[in-house]
């Protein structure tokens, strides 16, 4: 019993490190790739691609924590919410980044005329503008500090990735066949929310009239 | 597991001389003997095997410029009918058959029928004359194309005064091309030109690129090459050529009429609609170049849109 017990501590202690490191595969591999020359003959739309794909899926995987906790009983998953989160600003950074350096070489006016005139561009912008404000407020003291308006703050969550997957939508030419599956995806991922909600609030109206 | 992409092939990869020599010799006589009206054939490889073309004269239009890795230009690619990732058609373009591959020719001429390739290619010498590609999704490379002028071809079918547009055709068939099990373009890939771009001097059919034959990837055995609008306008692996009086409708205006118009001419004061059209980034370059007007191209064809506002007929 001791053993198991010792056991589970140290899983809980291995839990953080070992999503992190997981969390920082994506990035290692695009940079080998780019290293050993595997990203084809445009290497620097591959890693904007890669990026912005990599920042999707973080988005999804963190809004899919609560339900897998409630579907399949996995607390851990609520634990390495905050770090999925992270994680997804972390990429959507570099995915930024690779825009204005490697795309637009810090030409800010030309910049400034991409945010106005493309609204792909527009809405790529404003998705990142959206994660900042969760991102700064994602320690244990913002969390105090704000109380309950951390809460309404953080309702963002649901609000970017949908951002995100018209900001990918805008960008295809003819194929929409990627960003439709994020975008099912996320539906899937918001219904639950829903169906949950009107789930629990029955079953609650139902035991207050017994 | 180890899967050989048909397009890593190099020079040892090219079909041994042994088994060259059982094909009918079009090639060995010298694919470019001008007007000599050869009845031999032109074997065509599978996939990106490309076979060396001999006795090759160089054209005139070609630019200095470095040219683009060939390994870069077979192996990015957008070429929807085998899918639509760059990387798709070097990878599954083995599976179109070009050999037999014959050419249908007609509307508004007075010698239409359907052609083999090598009754197309017959009395046409090949040249090599490298130019710029710009696409419209703002990259670019610079590509040594074997062809004739096609002007040249279409002299040969006696257009007649109606004739004031050339329509194009890819070929269609959904096992040998297996994007187009999938509607993302309105298949047959569907092009065309005006008939004075058409005869203009710059506008090339392709068979060759890099001193071979076409590699399917890149529209083989005959594709058009029209260096001053965007990389869709030069529309790969050619079954029909039909001459009409009406403007005809590309697939991409189908897809999208608000974004890519009959011209597209290659213009960084027109962006497309999501992008800018002003700079591209050429293939094998770290920083983003200026885009010129009609790809660099103005000297020679700037005359044929004298008076045309190129904002509204983009």
């Amino acid at each position: 019993m001791i053993h198991h017990a010792k056991f589970r501590e140290m899983q809980k202690r291995l839990l953080k490190p070992a999503v992190f490191l997981l969390c920082l595969l994506p990035l290692a591999v695009l940079v080998w790739q780019l290293l050993s020359d595997r990203l084809g003959a445009n290497p620097i739309d591959a890693v904007a691609d890669s990026t912005g794909e990599w920042t999707l899926r973080f988005l999804l995987i963190t809004l899919a924590a609560t339900p897998l906790k409630h579907l399949l009983g996995w607390g851990w998953t609520i634990r390495v919410r905050r770090m999925l989160g992270l994680f997804a600003f972390f990429y959507a950074t570099l995915h930024l980044f690779t825009y204005l350096w490697l795309d637009q070489f810090f030409d800010w006016g030309e910049i400034w005329l991409d945010i106005l005139d493309r609204p792909f561009i527009t809405v790529g912008m404003l998705t990142f503008v959206l994660l900042l404000p969760l991102a700064a407020t994602s320690n244990n003291a913002m969390v105090r500090r704000l109380g309950r308006n951390w809460k309404r703050l953080h309702r963002f969550a649901y609000v970017i990735p949908l951002l995100g997957v018209v900001h990918f939508w805008w960008l295809v030419k003819a194929d929409v066949r990627e960003p439709l599956v994020y975008g099912v995806l996320l539906a899937v991922l918001l219904l639950l929310r829903v169906r949950r909600k009107t789930f629990t609030s029955r079953v609650a109206g139902e035991s207050c009239a017994s | 597991m180890l899967i050989r992409k048909p397009s890593e092939l190099d020079e040892s990869d090219v079909t041994p001389y042994e088994i060259y020599q059982q094909r009918r010799k079009f090639l060995q006589s010298g694919l470019a003997v001008a007007g000599a009206a050869l009845t031999g054939s032109l074997w065509l490889p599978p996939a990106s095997a490309a076979i060396s073309i001999a006795k090759v004269k160089p054209g005139p239009f070609s630019t200095d410029e470095e040219k683009t890795d060939r390994k870069d230009v077979l192996t990015y690619n957008n070429f929807y009918e085998f899918g639509v990732s760059k990387s798709d058609p070097s990878k599954t373009a083995h599976r179109m058959k070009t050999d037999p591959w014959s050419v249908e020719i007609t509307g508004e001429c007075e010698k239409p029928g359907t052609f083999t390739l090598e009754d197309i290619l017959a009395p046409h010498a090949l040249e090599e004359r490298i130019y710029r590609l710009r696409c419209v999704e703002g990259w670019s490379m610079v590509i040594p194309w074997i062809g004739f002028p096609l002007a040249d071809l279409i002299k040969r079918f006696a257009p007649t005064s109606k004739a004031r547009y050339v329509e194009f055709e890819t070929l269609y068939d959904r096992k040998q091309m297996p994007g187009q099990r999938r509607r993302i373009l309105d298949w047959p890939y569907r092009e065309g030109l005006r008939m004075d771009e058409a005869m203009h001097p710059l506008s090339l059919m392709a068979v060759g690129l890099y001193g071979k034959t076409l590699p399917n990837q890149n529209g083989a055995p005959l594709r058009l090459v029209v260096p001053w609008k965007y990389g869709f306008k030069s529309i790969k692996s050619i079954v029909k050529i039909h001459f009409r009086e009406t403007q005809p409708t590309s697939s991409w205006m189908k897809a999208g009429p608000r974004e890519y118009g009959f011209y597209s001419n290659v213009n960084p004061n027109v962006p497309h609609p999501r992008w800018s059209q002003k700079r591209e980034r050429r293939i094998g370059e770290f920083r983003k170049r200026r885009t010129l007007m009609f790809n660099g191209y103005t000297e020679q064809v700037a005359s044929l849109y004298t008076g045309m506002d190129l904002k509204k007929y983009f």
